[in-house]
């Protein structure tokens, strides 16, 4: 792992990137790390493009700007490619994840991408499978942790369990886990 | 205890209460006001009624009671504002002006 | 046994948590973004019976520190938070606060004022009130925000200070972003902060007094504002200790200046609040390449810390004073005319420049921090630019 992760998340309000950004953090938190989690903040309007961002490091973290230099870029909505320049910045061996069904050489070309890794997971279809709904946040957790190298897929399952246990019935829990799984294990990279 | 104000004017900055509190009750009666009178009031007993009504109205608690009953103006608070005069129902209280002395607030 | 658990948390969620855990008998709540978490939690707290705070929720700033006053004035322990147009709303509160001397607690979250209207942090808000008479803290981290809540009340509290005290955290960057930080177990901060025995209390009906009284031509006001120039004065000391009290507790460091590099540092950045850390990284940096650069960050700026500051700077080339709020029409920003006051009457004195930077939440970039640096190189070097005020990053 780098001193320092930065992942920028792109996503529509209500798609729960700002759950995302923060559950990465608390398990790198678990993991003995130095955090940061927060979202860009401004109204809120159900659908408009946002973002979220994440800092992950072994030292404590002095720096509280907007990360313009992610090392990966996960990005919960395709739809988002056309009108948001989600790899702005993006170091040149960074990581770009976005939840599509579309291969990672196609999302690249559209991209005109040179540098870094991309990586494709159908988070919507493994979401709606496994929870029954479109929420595409926890897969996504577990295609980045695995196109990372960031977590184990153990880590984020405990993590997982922990967090959702105090709030949530046993059936939601599992579907995130599933979902997670899935994601961790379908993602593909090119 | 009482707060000996005597020497105020002579106090340094540490030496007030902190944050300009009073810090015991009813040390009014020591500001004495009567000296803003230019009319005092004076009661015909024989017309006064002991109805109290003066003693009730008077803003400055000026009106002694003793056994239910109005003996004195207490000259030291007493205003002049005639306010006992204008609401004494028999017409007892009378405002009459100053002379150039005020023996009760020297 | 002190026990400390480690969470990741937001600014404002902590600064609830230190306020529940010093226990207040009063809340006056009146919510504004950025600071609206820190009551809509403490609020929680209450309704879950976590804490026996009496939270009163008013129309207005102007009412939650009018509420805040009177509380006090019958002896309670206080606390609220409020953030830029509601401090704004709140002012003459604030001064009657101080000139009762009453040991209130508030949190600011820093945010920018109107017009136009913005959200994000700068730290126009206190800068507005820093001469209202209170006691002013503030926080790098979310962290620091926990940590001078618990310690403002022991400053605020002290016999020897009795005046309100403020901790501001900046809007957003700190109040609503998730950190690594440390909670203390709720009966260490019980016994740190002690139970309030207030003095000429309104509620102690055996021993009736009067507050808010009147002192006019010719009476002793005065003289009541040398009494308040004393106690400010004198909380410099309470500040000190109280600090080092806690640090030992918590294991952290306090000082109302901090100092990284500062050693033998000949470029060197002044800042507060959040940037202090931004600029602390890119010291690191230049450190690593052997530039002589430091940062020093003022943690308390009301009392100033005078004395360590013009101690800290006297040996510097060339210093830069970082200011998140304007002072219209002035040589420079709040900061600026501080520091370089703080220097006067050194005999050697280092060649300083105002840099005004993130109004409205504007970004901190570490490219403008490295800018700094790179104009403090020629500044020390017999340039005369950048000028004696810059607007970093406006465009």
């Amino acid at each position: 792992m780098q001193q320092l992760t930065e992942i920028r998340w792109h996503a529509r309000a209500g798609q729960g990137a700002v759950t995302a950004a923060k559950l990465v953090a608390e398990t790198a938190l678990e993991l003995d790390r130095y955090i940061q989690a927060m979202p860009e903040y401004g109204p809120e309007r159900m659908g408009a493009p946002i973002q979220a961002f994440t800092r992950i490091s072994e030292d404590p973290i002095e720096i509280h700007n907007n990360i313009e230099t992610p090392s990966a870029v996960v990005v919960l909505d395709e739809s988002l490619l056309p009108i948001v320049d989600v790899t702005r910045g993006l170091l040149a061996d960074g990581v770009l994840i976005v939840n599509t069904c579309t291969p990672p050489a196609q999302v690249r070309a559209s991209l005109g991408l040179a540098a870094g890794k991309v990586a494709s997971i159908d988070a919507t279809t493994i979401s709606k499978e496994t929870l029954k709904r479109d929420m595409p946040n926890t897969p996504m957790i577990g295609a980045l942790a695995k196109v990372t190298g960031l977590f184990t897929l153990d880590q984020v399952v405990d993590h997982l369990r922990k967090t959702f246990g105090k709030k949530f019935s046993q059936e939601v829990i599992d579907a995130n886990v599933a979902a997670v799984t899935r994601a961790y294990e379908e993602v593909q990279v090119g | 205890m009482s707060w000996d104000i005597s020497k105020m004017n002579e106090w340094k900055a540490e030496e007030f209460p902190r944050g300009a509190v009073i810090p015991q009750a009813g040390n009014s009666k020591d500001y004495v006001t009567g000296g803003w009178r230019s009319e005092r009031p004076v009661r015909d007993d024989a017309k006064c009624t002991q109805c109290l009504l003066c003693w009730i109205f008077c803003p400055d608690s000026a009106i002694d009671v003793e056994g239910e009953k109005v003996t004195t103006f207490n000259l030291n608070h007493c205003k002049g504002c005639g306010v006992c005069a204008n609401e004494c129902p028999a017409s007892a209280i009378e405002m009459v002006p100053e002379g150039c002395e005020l023996p009760e607030v020297k | 046994m002190a026990t400390q658990k480690t969470l990741a948390v937001t600014g404002n969620v902590l600064v609830a948590e230190a306020m529940r855990q010093c226990a207040p008998d009063v809340m006056g709540a009146y919510p504004i973004t950025p600071q609206t978490t820190i009551v809509e939690e403490f609020a929680k707290f209450v309704a879950n019976g976590r804490v026996h705070t009496e939270y009163v929720t008013v129309e207005s700033e102007h009412s939650a520190m009018s509420a805040c006053v009177g509380a006090s004035a019958a002896g309670a322990r206080v606390m609220t938070a409020t953030s830029s147009q509601g401090l704004a709303l709140m002012w003459e509160e604030l001064y009657i606060a101080a000139g009762m001397r009453l040991p209130i607690v508030m949190a600011n979250a820093n945010r920018a004022l109107s017009a136009p209207i913005n959200i994000h942090c700068d730290h126009s808000d206190i800068m507005g009130a820093r001469d209202a008479g209170w006691i002013v803290l503030f926080a790098e981290t979310a962290q620091e925000a926990y940590d001078n809540t618990i310690m403002a009340v022991r400053i605020a509290e002290h016999p020897d200070v009795m005046l309100p005290v403020m901790t501001c955290l900046d809007g957003f960057i700190t109040t609503h972003s998730i950190d690594r930080a440390q909670i203390m177990d709720d009966e260490t901060v019980k016994a740190f902060v002690g139970d309030y025995k207030p003095e000429n209390a309104l509620l102690d009906t055996d021993n009736p007094v009067s507050h808010g009284n009147f002192a006019g031509l010719g009476g002793p006001y005065f003289e009541f504002k040398r009494a308040q120039r004393n106690a400010i004065d004198r909380s410099a000391a309470v500040i000190e200790s109280v600090g080092a009290e806690w640090s030992k507790i918590c294991e952290r460091p306090f000082g109302m200046v901090e100092g990284w590099g500062m050693e033998d540092a000949e470029l060197a950045i002044v800042a507060i609040g959040s940037t202090a850390g931004n600029a602390r990284h890119v010291a690191r940096e230049l450190r690593a390449q052997g530039v002589r650069v430091g940062v020093l960050k003022v943690r308390c700026f009301r009392p100033f810390p005078f004395a360590d500051i013009a101690e800290a700077l006297a040996g510097c080339k060339a210093v830069a004073v970082l200011d998140r709020s304007e002072s219209f029409g002035a040589e420079g920003g709040p900061l600026f005319l501080e520091v370089r006051s703080a220097l006067y009457d050194r005999a050697e004195r280092p060649a300083m420049v105002n840099y005004i930077y993130g109004l409205g939440g504007s970004d901190v970039k570490l490219e403008l921090l490295r800018q700094v640096y790179s104009d403090l190189s020629d500044l020390a070097d017999g340039a005369s630019t950048p000028g004696r005020l810059v607007y970093l990053g406006a465009r």
